[in-house]
């Protein structure tokens, strides 16, 4: 396992566009959003945990077809399946070198475009906080969604699709634990509970990614 | 008939899809004359012969499309889960396409409720929509339609799709009970105590309670009617598939 | 027969028609793929049936 994620760790930051491309689009959606509600400070420190946490979801959708598509495409995938290890673990796995390439790296910029949208002083530990938390949720079900559409041609869009409703209860206790760290209220409840999504996806998911996978592969 | 039937023939491959087809055969025409019936005397008694509501003025009678509405919206979901879960573990191929069948049903339900409500609450709530967690819940069971549609759109082996969107449908189910709850969380999260929602018991009084149950019994045997229709299609359609794949082979 | 509906009326009728729109909507579109269905299928197979009596009626005449 700990081979196949170096595998496919390589393979994200050696393909190019792969890893810096949902930063990027993250810098893009954080440079957008004061030209679409008005460069009013005050307005943008009210929405800015919102807008980090949506705008951090939709960089982490741009590469979940690249989760399985590639692997499925040249055959790996189906090597893999018969592997020793079990499908369940190779699932897992991917979801952990997606995180790794992808959740991470929007974690550690987060605060940095948090600056850019004038988030308020107490909110930047929370919102990296929630970030670190939420994301791994996020990449555990977007490998779930990459699984199902994983046979399919033009799987894209209908990705999205999928993937975007399971993301509402990840992205309503994030943002919330965000928001309540800027405005500096209690944030015990939402914490806890984003901590327990993230936990149970990470420990139920695999199986169900990997479920997705073998009726693909068939 | 029951020679016929108990003795599998070429006409259909599988035991199980002929006699559902030759019970819902038998069965069509009478749920459709109590469908029409139920819905017919249900929706004419409270349209026409319901008082109104000395709050709500005759907005009230709007209740009678929407309660039963988002009840079939909710419960269509339930039935696919089932279907699925009978799929993945019995292989019934009729269960696999009931749901399938089911989908559009529950998505138009999960419309006319949406629409009702925002009819209902422009003039009670002063506002089309508001991001209350019921019709937030709505929404995204809406949304949760629609993926499960699309994916049975897009996977062109029927078994496959038939696989996949069951495993869609049960992991889609937990997080759509997740999402219901982290939506109460949330909206008390945004406005502290205010709740825009109706309470429905204060609201059903026995004059409205005979006529709404009326109308419910008219949806529920609404939706049977459809997913019997839709699901006949559905294996027609399969068998049609197979013979013209068998026509190609030969 | 008409009730009064009061400054309500709009709306009730509105939402009425459009649940009644919807639901006749998917009624027909449901009873149309079912027309449709059923007639291709008959049609496929009694296509099949007269190829298999026609082959039936070969074979015995060969025979």
């Amino acid at each position: 396992m700990i081979a196949l994620l170096k595998r496919d760790l390589a393979l994200a930051v050696r393909a190019g566009g792969g890893f810096g491309l949902a930063l990027a689009f993250f810098l893009i959606v954080v440079t957008l959003t004061p030209f679409a509600v008005g460069p009013n400070s005050a307005t943008l420190s009210v929405i800015a945990a919102g807008i980090l946490w949506l705008g951090a979801l939709l960089s982490c959708l741009l590469s979940l077809d690249r989760i399985l598509a590639l692997d499925f495409e040249d055959g790996s995938l189906e090597l893999l399946a018969t592997a020793p290890i079990p499908l369940e673990g190779v699932a897992a796995t991917k979801a952990v070198a997606h995180w790794l390439t992808t959740g991470l790296p929007l974690t550690l910029v987060a605060p940095a475009l948090g600056v850019l949208l004038n988030l308020p002083e107490g909110g930047y530990l929370w919102l990296t906080l929630s970030l670190a938390i939420g994301t791994p949720a996020l990449s555990v079900i977007g490998t779930f969604g990459a699984a199902l559409t994983v046979g399919l041609k033009r799987g894209g869009l209908l990705l999205s699709l999928i993937v975007l409703p399971l993301y509402v209860p990840t992205l309503i206790f994030g943002a919330e634990v965000a928001r309540r760290g800027a405005e500096g209220m209690s944030l015990d409840t939402p914490l806890a509970i984003l901590a327990g999504i993230t936990l149970a996806t990470i420990a139920l998911l695999p199986f169900a990614s990997a479920a997705a996978i073998r009726i693909n592969l068939r | 008939m029951s020679e016929r039937l108990t003795r599998p023939t070429s006409l259909w491959e599988y035991a199980n899809p002929r006699r559902f087809m030759a019970l819902s055969g038998f069965l069509l025409p009478w749920v459709a004359i109590g469908t029409a019936a139920t819905l017919l005397i249900g929706l004419v008694w409270g349209f026409f012969f319901t008082p109104d509501d000395y709050r709500q003025g005759s907005t009230v009678k709007i209740i009678y499309v929407h309660v039963p509405s988002a009840m079939i919206a909710i419960n269509c979901w339930l039935m696919m889960l089932i279907t699925s879960l009978v799929w993945l573990i019995r292989r019934h191929h009729v269960s696999a396409l009931a749901a399938k069948a089911a989908a559009p049903i529950g998505a138009t339900m999960t419309v006319i409720a949406l629409l009702t409500g925002a009819i209902w609450g422009q003039p009670m709530w002063g506002t089309w929509w508001a991001w209350d967690p019921r019709l937030t819940s709505f929404l995204i069971l809406f949304l949760f339609y629609l993926g499960y549609m699309a994916l049975w759109a897009a996977v062109e082996n029927p078994d496959t799709a038939a696989e996949l969107t069951s495993v869609l449908c049960i992991v889609g189910s937990v997080f759509a009970v997740l999402s219901r709850y982290a939506l109460v969380f949330w909206n008390q999260g945004l406005h502290q105590g205010a709740s825009l929602s109706l309470d429905k018991e204060e609201n059903v009084s026995d004059v409205f309670y005979w006529p709404l149950l009326l109308c419910i019994a008219g949806f529920v045997g609404f939706f049977i009617l459809l997913i019997l229709i839709r699901t006949r299609t559905e294996v027609r359609a399969r068998r049609l598939q197979a013979l013209i794949a068998r026509e190609r082979m030969a | 027969m008409m009730p009064d509906l009061g400054k309500y009326a709009a709306d009730v009728l509105a939402a009425y028609a459009v649940s009644l729109g919807l639901i006749a909507v998917l009624l027909i579109v449901s009873l149309r793929q079912s027309r449709k269905t059923r007639t291709a299928l008959r049609q496929v197979e009694e296509s099949r049936q007269a190829k298999a009596s026609a082959q039936q009626g070969s074979a015995t005449g060969n025979g």
